[in-house]
């Protein structure tokens, strides 16, 4: 008698929750645009979060729903985004290549340490240890967490342990903005060519104390740029799009920390700029 | 059963902690406590899912009590809660997107998990009426969200620190939930639990 119980509780049971999630499934289901999975396959999977959303599948949704173009990926090539364009019949909406530019030129070269950090192999760490063992407060520590944290491969650190970004690999995702615990890397699109390369808010001298290409202050690359340059904090702001650029300011720099930004040849500095021979360590007190 | 919901409450929460005293759901508590954010997300869902299921218990206890076959009691818990939360996934899915979006990769993970059943269970044997067993369901699953918070922000710290490469990882981990679970042997008697 029991077994009969069983048998009909636990079917009927069943039975009726199998009604229940068919009928739900029915008639909750949410639809779906097919063309959210096409599109998706048809993206780098790299779920970089440079084109501003949380991944692959989110900018998927929004450019079938329309509210971006397919130029906003940065990582995806030329060809891939026509094929996105093409199946979604709009245009790519090309975006200008932006890429990561470092705002410090203080390579062990030129730049000294004050103390000798022995610790964890780490930007983020070492940054915890009164700010890192370099004298300039505001400078690269040169241990390379960004590189670290490139998913592309797109930096590497020179001899001078200074990072050095390759702009054809890079996609302008941030993470090593995100992750300098300096804040050293910004995005900026290509075309923005004239560059202070220098974070260092004290002084002339105080800074030549720990750096031959920081900035001192001096104001010359401001005289006669007008509304381009202006001098804040002790160092140059470049205003972008209020006047066409070129590399006239760098020429007066007595340090060379404004450079302009040359894809082939790195950065160019002027020609007043000190020239620097060494190669190896800069201890502190020699210039 | 006269027990005082307070008593019901820091019971479920802290003296019989689900996972440090009872060492259910030991699963999530390992392998989502890595970040304090999704260790959050993890506890809000099961504390959801509790919730439903020891609904769902009472009622199924109910139901077999009047046709007189509590043996099936476990195989029918299992079937209801795990179609009850699948009911509810659908429905969160459809209703709030972002809800969805922060709980759903979780829910069909924790839907047969042992500590949703163990709270259905212990709340048909401890007797509890059906606002006893909510309190109890809430208590539970705050206590689990207190477990896990703790171990991930704990884990969290001990990213930076230097320990002998024998217990990195996992084990650290297991020597973590240990001690934690030594911690909180202390709260033993509070609530007369």
């Amino acid at each position: 008698m029991s077994i009969l119980t069983a048998i009909f509780a636990l079917g009927g049971l069943t039975l009726v929750l199998a009604i229940m999630l068919i009928v739900a499934n029915k008639r909750l289901y949410v639809f779906e645009d097919p063309r959210i999975n096409t599109v998706e396959d048809m993206l780098p999977h790299a779920n970089c979060g440079a084109c501003g959303l949380p991944g692959c599948r989110p900018f998927a949704e929004a450019l079938v729903a329309g509210k971006v173009l397919p130029g906003k990926c940065t990582v995806s090539s030329d060809v891939g985004q026509q094929a996105i364009a093409d199946y979604l019949g709009i245009s790519i909406g090309a975006e200008e290549k932006k890429v990561a530019r470092l705002a410090c030129a203080g390579g062990t070269n030129v730049a000294v340490n004050r103390a000798s950090y022995g610790g964890l192999s780490s930007c983020r760490a070492a940054v915890l240890v009164s700010g890192g063992g370099k004298g300039c407060f505001w400078g690269c520590l040169g241990l390379g967490d960004c590189a670290d944290v490139c998913d592309f491969d797109a930096i590497q650190l020179d001899e001078q342990a200074l990072p050095v970004v390759d702009i054809d690999k890079c996609t302008a995702c941030g993470d090593c903005v995100e992750i300098c615990p300096k804040d050293l890397f910004t995005l900026q699109p290509i075309s923005n060519r004239l560059w202070v390369a220098c974070k260092n808010l004290d002084y002339g001298d105080v800074m030549l104390e720990d750096c031959q290409v920081g900035c001192t202050a001096c104001g010359k690359c401001a005289m006669d740029a007008g509304t381009l340059i202006t001098m804040e904090h002790n160092l140059p702001v470049i205003h972008y799009g209020t006047a066409p650029l070129n590399d006239q300011p760098i020429q007066r720099c007595p340090t060379g920390a404004i450079v302009w930004l040359d894809d082939q040849h790195g950065p160019v500095k002027g020609r007043e700029a000190v020239k620097i021979i060494r190669k190896g360590e800069r201890a502190p007190g020699v210039s | 059963m006269n027990e005082s919901f307070g008593n019901i409450f820091i019971n479920a929460c802290l003296v019989n902690n689900f996972v440090l005293a009872y060492f259910l759901g030991i699963c999530p508590f390992l392998g989502v406590s890595g970040k304090m954010e999704t260790a959050t997300r993890m506890g809000g869902a099961v504390t959801f899912v509790m919730l439903i299921s020891s609904l769902c218990a009472f009622g199924i206890h109910a139901l077999l009590v009047a046709i007189d076959a509590p043996y099936l009691q476990l195989i029918s818990y299992i079937v209801v809660i795990a179609s009850t939360v699948q009911l509810v996934e659908m429905f969160i899915k459809k209703m709030s997107p972002a809800l969805f979006r922060s709980l759903g990769i979780f829910l069909p993970l924790i839907t047969t998990n042992c500590a949703i059943l163990g709270l259905a269970l212990f709340q048909t044997n401890k007797g509890y009426n059906l606002p006893q067993s909510f309190v109890y369901a809430l208590g539970a699953g705050l206590g689990f969200t207190l477990a896990l918070m703790l171990i991930a922000g704990l884990r969290e710290q001990m990213e930076f620190a230097e320990v002998p490469r024998m217990v990195k990882g996992t084990v650290l981990t297991l020597i973590i939930a240990g001690i934690l679970s030594l911690a909180f042997m202390g709260f033993a008697g509070l609530g007369n639990g």
